[in-house]
C-alpha cells in the first residue's frame, strides 16, 4: 500500500479525493480544509448542498451580472428597434397616431428583455463553469460515477501550496472520510 | 400499495441510491420491457400524427380553403386550437417556476414532466398560426429583418407582440427544461451500460461533474430563469388575449380578457397535467413518487382557477348587459341562447363551471378516476371556451348584412386531432428516453425529509 502510493506520488497526481456517504460530513470537511488553509480544491455532490460553495471559499455574481447587463440590452435593443422600424425605416399612418407610440412597443420590449437574460443565464453559467468539458481528471477515480448518484467528494488539488502528498492524506482521512482516494492527472 | 398517500410528497424507505435507480431505471430499461400500455398508447398516437401530416399536405396543396373559415369567420380551428394549446403549456411554467419561488415541495415530481408538456404544447399551439397563413412558407414575413421591400412588421399590432411572446416562451421553456436536465444527463452518463447510452448521455451533459462551484452559478442562473419565466408566461397569455381585447369587435372588446385568459390558461394546464400524469405514475409505478398529494394539490388549483374563470364569465355576462351597448347585449344573448352555437356556451358552462365544483369534496380529490374524468371534462371545456370566444363573436359582429355562419370541416377537426397525436407522441417518447422526473431535485427532497426526520 505505501509502495502503491509512492508511486502514484511520483506520477503527480492532480489531487486526492476524499469520500462520504452523506452531504453533512462533506459540509464540514470542507470547511475543515478551508480552515486548515487549503484553497485550491472543490467539492463534488449529486444535489445542491447549501453553504458548500461557502465552505471552500468560493463566491460569485458573475452569473447575475451578465443577466443584468444581458436584460438591460435586450429591453433598450427590443424598444430601440420597434422605435427605429415605426420612426424611421417604415414611417407609416395608423390612424393619426403618433410615429412614436412608445406604449405600444411595451409588450415586445418586455420579450426581448426575458428573451435576451434567459439565454445569457444559462449561457454564462455554462461557459464559467468551463462546460462542455469533455474530459477532467475527476472522472479517472472510478467511485466518481457515483458522484452524481449518492457519494460526496472533496477533492483538494496537487496545484494548491499547501498540498502534500502525505500530509493531506492523513489530513482527508482524519475528516471521516470513508476513503481517501489518488485522482490520476 | 405504493402511494404514501396524500400527506406525503414521496413513498417511505427511499434514499438517494433508490430514487435514482427508480427514476433511471424507466430510462435504461429494455426496449421491449417497456410497459405495454405505452405501446399501445404510441401507436394510437402515431395514427393520429399520419392524420395531421395528411391533414398538412392537403392544406398544403389546396390552400386555407380546406377549412371551414369564411368571411366574417377568418379565425377559426385554427385559432380556437393556437389559444387551447399554449394555454395548456402555461401550467408547465407555472409549476416550474412559480412553485419553485414560493417553495412548495409538491413541485419537484411533477416539475420535469410538465415542463416537457409546455413544450410540445407550445410546439402544437405554434404550428397553428402558421398553417393558417395561407402562404406559410411566408412564415418568416412575420419577424423584423432587412429586406428588399424595406417592409417592416407593423409593432403597433398585438398580433405582432403575438410573434414575439410566443417565440420567446418557446426558447424560454427549451432552456428551462433542458438546463434542468444537465445535471440528470450527468447521473444518466455515470449510470449507463452500454457505451451508445454513455455516449449521448455523455455530450447531453457536457461534461458535468456537480461541483461545488457549479452548483452554486447553477442555482443562481436557474432561480433567475424561474424568475423571468413568472411574468414572462403571465404576459404570454395576456398578449394572446390581446390579439382579441384590442380589437373593437363586441365579446372580444373588453378589458377582463388578460387575467381572465391567464387564468383558463393554467386552469386548462393542470387538467392537462393531470391528465397525463395519471396514466403514467401508474404505467411505471411511480405512485411513491407522484404520490396523491401532487395530484390533490393539482385538483385544489384546479379549483381555484377554475373560480377565476367562472367569475370571468359572470363578467362578461354583466358587462354585456351594464355597458348598455346593443351590440354587447345582442352579443350575449347570441352566446347563450339565439345563436346556433348557443348549445356550446352551455356545454362550456357544465364543463369549466358546474362539474368542476365536485373538487370541493375531498373524497373526490382523492379519488384518483374522478380527477382524472374531471380533467378531461376540463380540457373539453376549456377548448369550447375558445370556440365561444372566437366563433361566435365573428358570426354576429355589427352589421346583419355582414353576418355568416361557420362550420368546421373535416380537414379542421384532422388537423386538430392530428396536433394531439403529435403532443401525445413526443410525451411518449419523452417519458421513454428522458428521466422523467428531476432526479438531482428529489435527492433534495430526500435529504429535507431525513433532516424533518432526525429534527423530530
Amino acid at each position: 500500500m505505501l509502495t502503491e502510493t509512492r508511486v502514484a506520488g511520483q506520477l503527480k497526481l492532480y489531487g486526492l479525493m476524499a469520500e462520504f456517504s452523506q452531504p453533512e460530513p462533506l459540509l464540514e470537511a470542507a470547511r475543515r480544509a478551508y480552515a486548515e488553509g487549503y484553497r485550491k480544491m472543490d467539492a463534488y455532490a449529486p444535489m445542491p448542498v447549501e453553504g458548500l460553495a461557502d465552505a471552500i471559499g468560493f463566491h460569485s455574481n458573475a452569473v447575475q451580472r451578465c443577466v443584468f447587463i444581458a436584460g438591460l440590452l435586450g429591453a433598450s435593443g427590443g424598444f430601440g428597434l420597434m422605435w427605429w422600424i415605426t420612426v424611421i425605416a417604415f414611417p407609416h399612418n395608423v390612424a393619426g397616431r403618433p410615429l412614436n407610440s412608445w406604449m405600444a412597443y411595451i409588450p415586445i420590449t418586455f420579450e426581448c428583455m426575458v428573451l435576451l437574460a434567459c439565454f445569457t443565464a444559462v449561457i454564462s453559467m455554462l461557459a464559467l463553469n468551463g462546460l462542455p468539458e469533455p474530459y477532467h481528471p475527476v472522472f479517472n477515480v472510478a467511485q466518481f460515477a457515483r458522484a452524481s448518484r449518492d457519494k460526496f467528494f472533496l477533492c483538494i488539488e496537487a496545484s494548491d501550496p499547501k498540498f502534500d502528498i502525505d500530509a493531506t492524506r492523513d489530513f482527508l482521512a482524519g475528516l471521516n472520510a470513508e476513503e481517501v482516494l489518488d485522482v490520476m492527472p | 400499495m405504493l402511494d404514501p398517500g396524500p400527506e406525503k410528497v414521496i413513498g417511505p424507505g427511499h434514499d438517494f441510491e433508490t430514487v435514482t435507480t427508480k427514476i433511471g431505471g424507466v430510462v435504461f430499461m429494455p426496449f421491449l420491457r417497456t410497459p405495454r400500455q405505452l405501446f399501445i398508447g404510441f401507436a394510437c398516437a402515431f395514427v393520429l400524427v399520419n392524420l395531421f401530416l395528411v391533414a398538412v399536405t392537403w392544406l398544403f396543396a389546396k390552400g386555407v380553403g380546406v377549412w371551414g373559415i369564411v368571411i366574417p369567420v377568418a379565425w377559426g380551428f385554427a385559432i380556437v386550437n393556437f389559444v387551447w394549446w399554449i394555454g395548456i403549456g402555461h401550467a408547465g411554467t407555472l409549476i416550474s417556476a412559480i412553485l419553485l419561488l414560493l417553495k412548495q415541495d409538491w413541485r419537484t415530481s411533477i416539475n420535469r414532466f410538465s415542463e416537457a408538456m409546455t413544450l410540445f404544447a407550445v410546439a402544437c399551439a405554434g404550428m397553428f398560426p402558421i398553417l393558417h397563413l395561407g402562404r406559410p412558407w411566408l412564415a418568416y414575413w412575420l419577424l423584423p429583418y432587412p429586406n428588399t421591400m424595406w417592409l417592416w412588421p407593423q409593432p403597433r399590432s398585438p398580433l405582432i407582440w403575438d410573434v414575439f411572446a410566443v417565440s420567446t416562451y418557446a426558447s424560454v421553456s427549451f432552456l428551462f427544461w433542458f438546463t434542468g436536465l444537465i445535471p440528470d444527463f450527468g447521473t444518466m452518463r455515470d449510470g449507463a451500460v452500454k457505451s451508445w447510452q454513455q455516449r449521448i448521455f455523455g455530450v447531453l451533459a457536457m461534461g458535468w461533474r456537480g461541483s461545488a462551484k457549479h452548483w452554486a452559478r447553477y442555482q443562481k442562473a436557474y432561480l433567475l430563469l424561474a424568475g423571468l419565466s413568472t411574468p414572462l408566461v403571465v404576459s404570454v397569455h395576456s398578449v394572446v388575449s390581446f390579439d382579441f381585447a384590442i380589437s373593437i369587435l363586441p365579446g372580444w372588446h373588453t378589458t377582463i380578457f388578460p387575467p381572465y385568459f391567464v387564468a383558463g390558461a393554467i386552469y386548462s394546464g393542470f387538467a392537462m397535467v393531470l391528465t397525463l400524469a395519471i396514466p403514467i405514475r401508474r404505467w411505471y409505478h411511480l405512485e411513491d413518487l407522484i404520490t396523491m398529494r401532487h395530484i390533490e394539490c393539482m385538483a385544489k388549483v384546479m379549483l381555484g382557477t377554475g373560480l377565476i374563470v367562472a367569475y370571468g364569465y359572470a363578467m362578461e355576462a354583466f358587462m354585456g348587459w351594464y355597458s348598455g351597448n346593443q351590440f354587447e347585449r345582442f352579443l350575449f344573448w347570441n352566446r347563450a341562447w339565439g345563436g346556433h352555437y348557443f348549445w356550446t356556451y352551455w356545454l362550456l358552462i357544465l364543463c369549466n363551471i358546474l362539474l368542476p365544483q365536485l373538487l370541493w369534496s375531498r373524497r373526490v380529490r382523492l379519488n384518483i378516476l374522478a380527477v382524472f374524468l374531471l380533467s378531461l371534462v376540463i380540457n373539453t371545456g376549456m377548448w369550447l371556451e375558445r370556440f365561444v370566444i372566437v366563433v361566435t363573436s365573428l358570426e354576429r359582429d355589427f352589421t346583419p348584412s355582414a353576418w355568416g355562419r361557420y362550420y368546421p370541416t373535416f380537414w379542421d377537426i384532422a388537423t386538430f386531432v392530428g396536433t394531439i397525436g403529435v403532443f401525445l407522441s413526443l410525451m411518449f417518447l419523452f417519458v421513454r428516453g428522458v428521466p422523467a422526473i428531476s432526479m438531482f431535485e428529489m435527492r433534495e427532497v430526500i435529504h429535507e425529509e431525513a433532516g424533518h426526520a432526525h429534527g423530530d
